[in-house]
């Protein structure tokens, strides 16, 4: 009885966390690189639908992924245009992306409402998949395998490789990186797409596996708990994978409260925790102003060349 | 001798809208040549070396490299040929540490052990010393300027661009620099050194080539000429020296600052401790110092960004000024001009005219009840472009269309013409051509001629002592006694100037006073 509510809380923890993990893991690149893209919920949104049509129509889930992860980089190079080429304000831009994404995922969705498709199941054989016990490590979407190696594999990127160095000047002096000679628009065109693509992915995990239909809205604001969790993280990949599974815990608390009724506290106060959580975590990082947790110092300007 | 010369630039031009930056410039550098690059801002010296070192391409002429035309499409072009570029705004990345900043400077991919040893090699060589391993936020002036060094000479350049680089050292910085140029030099390295500061080039360079209005006006041997004469080159027209009228510093007391004590304002700046000086009407008093060693912080104490805390006494005219802001300090009549032009003392997107109002109100009723008097101000701006010889379309021209050296005219007129009985200037001549500094000194002088104390902030040794009667030095944070001018010498300020952090200063010397 304990071990399997142990079990059944771990995973869900575990599925309720990777969208935030991959989207957060996206902007930490798109951050990384300078560029603030507050449009994460947007390209999430357009992931959820994306996916889950695309499966619906041709029965293909990882066609379905495919085109999720195309839509959400398209969405972001839309964004990479105006803020990028264009020079709009990323914060403004940002904002009328995710409004432009609820608005796109509900017109293409409203002939979607109310079907369900099959999730995404493990892509571990059954016996493992389905263990009372080992479904705690096997029995989780591909997503789930997927968020984890990429949160390492961007960590590793960006602190150990030479092209995670070049994308770290570009985020941290714009002007010094254009003038060594290397292509900060180019660069932050890349980050922007790359960005989009996973966020696109995190939509897919919303309408594919964690509640396989679609709904308008379905993400409920995950974008923007994963825009937090960059923060949260101090930019770092390591920190990103512990803060969302630490928020992963409070939202999976609030699941509990809302089923059961006795968390101690009633269900909206689990729903605020992240976000109460954040602020007054980012309020201590910032009065103790160190030298760990700081956003590139380029976040959010507008590249302009002198020359 | 028939060995062609590293570097040729044949009759380029670029045009930008409004202006002709460079044009049909030729040049030639030797190998092992040091060949001074020599003009005022806006001379076109800037523009030149971009487009060798690939940032910007000419409309017109040709670039030959060891006797072949080249195109140089970008900054990786020019490493490959061989040229290494040290900036004057240093392209660094704050929060890396040096040897991620050296390995962003090159193209290969190496791993940090090997560049840590490589790195460790060049620097062995040419006496240079850094730690691969510090964060550049935490490294002063001369280091940083060491990193770019380095990285320039991990490429082995056969053509070293060194832009303005002596503007931010201490004299033993800039010794320790010139041996290594030297150095450089005698193993057939070409320098392109460009600079404004005369003597440095009769000292280092043996040819030189001077650039005005975009154009080539002369070629010379610096050490056959003079800094006057390579002056006058420059400028178009006779030099003149700031004359220094009858020194009688015997005036009342206007400024008196006593312990003066601050706590650093960030994790980057420097604290300020028990600062004590008296300036008399009259006088000119000189604050020396490398950069970041409590400048900026005592600026804005003295202009009033910064109150002083209750212990502290801080009096103009007999007036106690410790606890009012900016705007009540100049009420009492003390104005001031900060080292950021751009930003700090203007606001580059307003008007010249705006820009008077914004400190000048009060002193010269530009306000009525809240309410602005723009007829007053345009006035006003105009006449102080035209006093100070401001190159610009006239008052409504905004601050940020304005060159370095004109804006700096412009916000150290805008001061002086409000009369101020007290002045605190820093770096009034930073990167401001020779022209506009000797203008600048000269507007000093006859603002201290009518009675007013002045206190300059400054990096530049030779303008300290051409213009102040004292001189104090300030090191982190800490001000030393004031001297008279005549007493102490440059090696004696270098030394209370610290020294390049720790490096040995039994070296100083070599540097006058032009």
């Amino acid at each position: 009885m304990t071990l399997t509510f142990i079990i059944d809380a771990l995973v869900t923890v575990i599925g309720i966390t990777t969208p935030i993990l991959l989207a957060a893991s996206g902007e930490l690149v798109v951050e990384k690189s300078g560029v603030i893209n507050l449009g994460v919920e947007g390209m999430m949104l357009v992931g959820t639908i994306a996916g889950f049509a695309v499966t619906f129509e041709t029965g293909n889930p990882w066609l379905g992924i495919l085109v999720a992860t195309l839509a959400g980089a398209t969405a972001a190079t839309i964004f990479a245009v105006l803020v990028l080429s264009l020079g709009a304000n990323q914060v403004a831009t940002g904002l009328a992306l995710t409004i432009f994404g609820i608005g796109l995922s509900s017109l293409i969705g409203s002939n979607y409402v109310g079907i369900a498709i099959d999730p995404v199941e493990s892509p571990f054989p059954d016996a493992l998949a389905n263990d009372s016990f080992w479904r705690v490590i096997f029995g989780h979407s591909p997503f789930v395998y997927f968020a984890i190696v990429l949160v390492l594999a961007i960590g590793w990127f960006i602190n150990k490789t030479r092209a995670g160095l070049v994308l770290r000047a570009v985020g941290e002096n714009d002007l010094s990186a254009h003038s060594i000679g290397y292509p900060v628009i180019a660069i932050r065109y890349a980050a922007v797409a790359f960005g989009g693509a996973i966020a696109g992915i995190a939509g897919a995990d919303f309408s594919m596996v964690i509640s396989p239909l679609w709904a308008e809205q379905m993400t409920a604001g995950r974008g923007w708990i994963a825009l937090a969790l960059v923060v949260f993280a101090g930019w770092r990949a390591g920190r990103l994978l512990a803060g969302a599974y630490f928020f992963g815990v409070l939202m999976a608390l609030e699941l509990y409260a809302k089923a059961s009724g006795h968390a101690i506290f009633p269900s909206q106060f689990w729903a605020a925790m992240p976000y109460l959580i954040a602020v007054i975590v980012l309020a201590l990082i910032s009065s103790r102003d160190g030298k760990d947790g700081k956003a590139p110092a380029c976040l959010g300007k507008p590249f302009i060349p002198n020359g | 001798m028939s060995v062609a010369p590293r570097l040729e630039l044949i009759d380029v031009s670029k045009r930008f809208p409004g202006v002709l930056a460079n044009d049909r410039v030729s040049l030639s550098v030797k190998p092992g040549e040091i060949h001074a690059l020599l003009g005022e801002n806006g001379a076109g010296k800037s523009t030149l070396v971009k487009m060798i070192y690939g940032i910007q391409a000419p409309d017109s002429g040709s670039i030959l490299w060891e006797g072949q035309e080249v195109r140089i499409a970008h900054p990786r072009a020019a490493r490959r040929l061989g040229v290494g570029m040290v900036f004057q705004h240093f392209s660094l990345f704050e929060a890396m540490d040096v040897l991620e900043n050296i390995a962003l400077g090159l193209d290969g991919s190496v791993s940090r052990k090997q560049l840590d040893a490589e790195i460790r090699l060049v620097m062995e060589k040419y006496g240079l010393k850094l730690d691969p391993r510090r964060q550049i936020s935490t490294l002063s002036v001369g280091e940083r300027q060491r990193i770019e060094i380095v990285r320039a000479l991990l490429l082995n350049p056969r053509l070293l661009i060194m832009d303005e680089p002596t503007s931010v050292l201490t004299p033993q910085e800039v010794e320790d620099l010139f041996k290594t140029l030297r150095r450089l030099a005698s193993e057939g390295c070409s320098i392109l050194y460009i600079s404004h500061k005369l003597h440095e080039i009769v000292e280092l360079c043996e040819r030189a080539t001077i650039l005005r209005g975009g154009k080539v006006v002369a070629t010379c041997d610096p050490r056959q000429e003079t800094a006057r004469s390579m002056g006058e080159m420059m400028i178009g027209s006779d030099l003149r020296d700031p004359a220094r009228g009858q020194v009688s510093v015997e005036g009342p007391v206007r400024l008196s600052v006593r312990d003066l004590s601050l706590p650093k304002p960030d994790d980057f700046g420097v604290a300020l401790e028990q600062i004590s000086f008296q300036v008399k009407g009259g006088e000119i008093f000189g604050i020396a110092g490398v950069a970041g060693n409590g400048q900026n912080e005592l600026l804005e104490a003295l202009c009033g960004e910064h109150l002083a805390d209750l212990h502290t006494v801080i009096e103009v005219d007999g007036a106690p000024v410790g606890r009012s802001g900016p705007s009540g300090r100049r009420k009492h009549g003390l104005c001031s001009v900060p080292e950021e032009r751009n930003g700090h003392a203007a606001i580059g997107a307003f008007s010249l005219s705006d820009n008077a109002i914004l400190t000048a109100r009060s002193r010269m009723g530009f306000e009525n009840q809240g309410f602005i008097r723009k007829a007053g101000a345009d006035e006003f701006a105009a006449d102080v472009i035209k006093t100070f010889a401001v190159k610009t379309l006239g008052p409504d021209a905004l601050a940020g269309s304005l060159s370095g050296g004109n804006l700096q005219k412009y916000v150290m007129g805008r001061e002086i013409m409000q009369s101020p009985g007290v002045l605190v200037v820093s770096q009034p001549t930073w990167g401001v051509d020779a022209g506009s500094a000797a203008f600048i000194h000269q507007a000093l002088i006859d603002l201290a001629a009518q009675g007013s104390a002045i206190v300059v902030i400054s990096q530049d040794l030779d303008e300290l002592l051409r213009l102040c009667d004292r001189l104090s030095v300030i090191n982190l944070g800490k001000l030393s006694t004031p001297r008279p001018v005549g007493d102490v010498s440059v090696q004696e300020l270098g030394l209370l100037m610290g020294g390049s952090h720790g490096a040995s200063v039994h070296d100083a010397g070599g540097i006058h006073a032009a």
